[in-house]
């Protein structure tokens, strides 16, 4: 009974300083986000006044918080899939070399643990016009016109995100390969000896089985993709999301209301925007993954 | 082998060969691009025809560079050091400890994975500039002082560890501490190392929070500093490079030393699902 006592005792002691962690660095600071978002608070003003949902109102009037949305949005719907599918490939061919299979892997991780801040200012370089750019040099030499890149409102954004699909393949490749590995040979042999052909076996047998891992990955870049800042802030001119606001993503739109424009009020009503489309889309994975798991 | 997958071999080989370029080039760029001196950055060949350090000798020479470089690896080891010692003991705690609240404890650790750290960098700022945390390491390292995917993990790793050995130690008069800190940990040292290495990467590249609290430029880290060195020499695309090359420099030695830790801390964090 003793020793009893003393091991619950003791596992108190050891959770003593992280739970205070997680309450004043973790969850405190949420509550107070909910709360910073119902007041006209600007940070200057000692008082907070209580205005209701005023900010969530005046957020959707803003043209600039729509327009970063919305070009959230299209953060996601041009990356995500691209991600996915061109790591999907990628492991799938991976999957069928076996020498080098380590070297090539390694190759393909690089960007995802690089600075986001070192290749966003060497992908901005490259995206230059000629004679400094790299990649309109190349167009040159092949007789293909010359892009506007980053300058241009329409090509801005998905140059951006060809950027981050380049990061994140890495990170994808990994875990589609360890899923893939994890599929039993005899699943495969099984069914080559009932005559199936490679069609069959990759739709019939190995996607079904990938289905959790692709499901996970899919909402792990969406989240990746509603977060994006720092390759936009460090490939816009000034951090500013142009060409005229058409790269703009959510976070930056909040890192300028909070501390450019110190409208705390407004900055953190976005905030609980992103946390409820980032909390509906979990909500949503777990749903799926829970039915498709039944395999 | 039939011919058929004979053929798929050579033709994945010869595709993933061509991507290697792809994946390869930016940094290959980078690299020699640091090389060149000013007069030849805006000719459109991939080598140097004057090699030089030039570039290296003059950011590490007169710019904050070597301060944010020393600012960097004392925030992202400190912040390391204290994920492996606080989430191996949490892990260690709720895995091998019974006692009354366990289930919510975790739970409500857990649960903090859900919020987006946008959310949390407002009020961060505010706790920070009323406690006078702006501009200092503390500042810079807090929020990620103790994680709970770390917690996560460890706790999968400490079930694993037998609990007679843990009793046998206590009967040897081993002290509780002693025993995690003697017994466990050892036993889990490739999931450490994962984590170690994970954490390490992460808070080498953290860039919106150090943006946020660090207002002086001799307190900022690499990446803020290389955003804030870059936009100010726009032009100088040679000097940016070696920027770019010397934050990426430590990461490239790790990588080589941890590559098989590198890749096992991502597959870890795939885990999540």
């Amino acid at each position: 009974m003793k020793l009893r006592h003393k091991k619950i005792l003791t596992a108190y002691l050891f959770l003593l300083v992280p739970l205070t962690f997680f309450a004043f660095i973790r969850f405190y600071p949420m509550i107070s986000a909910f709360y910073i978002s119902f007041t006209d608070w600007n940070i200057i003003s000692p008082v907070k006044h209580f205005v209701g949902l005023s900010n969530y109102v005046n957020i959707f009037k803003d043209s600039v918080f729509r327009i970063s949305l919305l070009n959230t949005l299209k953060y996601v719907l041009y990356g995500v899939p691209s991600v996915i599918i061109l790591s999907l490939i990628l492991a799938l061919l991976l999957n069928n070399i076996t020498k080098l299979q380590g070297f090539y892997r390694l190759i393909y991780v690089m960007p995802y643990i690089t600075p986001l801040v070192a290749t966003s200012w060497v992908w901005r370089w490259m995206y230059q016009k000629p004679p400094t750019g790299i990649i309109n040099n190349f167009l040159n030499f092949f007789g293909l016109p010359v892009r506007n890149f980053l300058m241009s409102t329409t090509e801005a954004l998905p140059s951006i995100v060809t950027t981050t699909v380049w990061i994140e393949v890495g990170y994808c490749v990994i875990i589609f390969l360890a899923g893939l590995q994890s599929i039993p040979k005899e699943y495969l042999e099984a069914a080559k000896v009932d005559g199936a052909n490679r069609r069959q076996l990759l739709f019939k047998i190995t996607l079904p089985l990938l289905n959790p891992v692709i499901v996970f990955l899919s909402v792990m870049e969406t989240i990746m993709f509603l977060r994006i800042f720092t390759q936009v802030y460090n490939m816009s001119d000034q951090g500013s999301g142009g060409p005229l606001n058409s790269t703009k993503p959510l976070v930056l739109y909040i890192y300028q209301k909070a501390f450019k424009s110190f409208d705390m009020g407004m900055a953190t009503a976005a905030t609980v925007v992103l946390f409820l489309i980032i909390l509906g889309i979990t909500v949503v994975q777990l749903k799926v993954l829970n039915r498709k798991i039944q395999y | 082998m039939t011919k058929s997958e004979k053929v798929i071999k050579v033709v994945s080989y010869v595709v993933l060969t061509a991507l290697i370029v792809v994946m390869i080039f930016p940094f290959v760029w980078m690299v020699l691009s640091s090389l060149k001196p000013f007069r030849e950055i805006y000719r459109p060949y991939l080598f140097p025809k004057n090699p030089t350090l030039d570039n290296y000798k003059q950011i590490m020479g007169s710019s904050l560079f070597p301060n944010w470089f020393l600012n960097s690896l004392l925030v992202a080891l400190s912040t390391t050091f204290s994920v492996l010692f606080f989430d191996s003991l949490v892990g260690y705690t709720i895995a091998k400890y019974r006692f009354p609240g366990r289930n919510i404890i975790f739970i409500f650790i857990l649960s903090t994975l859900m919020i987006p750290t946008e959310m949390l960098i407002i009020p961060w700022y505010i706790m920070s500039s009323k406690l006078g945390w702006i501009d200092t390491y503390w500042g810079i390292m807090f929020p990620g002082m103790i994680t709970a995917f770390g917690i996560f993990l460890m706790r999968q790793f400490m079930e694993t560890i037998p609990d007679d050995l843990l009793d046998a130690a206590r009967i040897d008069g081993v002290s509780e501490f002693g025993i995690f800190y003697k017994i466990a940990l050892p036993l889990v040292k490739p999931a450490l190392a994962s984590l170690a290495i994970l954490n390490f990467i992460g808070n080498w590249n953290a860039f919106l929070w150090p943006l946020i609290v660090s207002s002086k430029p001799k307190m900022y880290t690499l990446p803020v500093g290389l955003a804030y060195f870059s936009s100010e020499n726009l032009m100088h695309w040679e000097l940016i490079m070696t920027g770019a090359t010397i934050s990426t420099i430590p990461l490239i030695i790790v990588f080589l030393i941890f590559q098989k830790q590198i890749i096992r801390g991502i597959m870890l964090s795939g885990l999540k699902g």
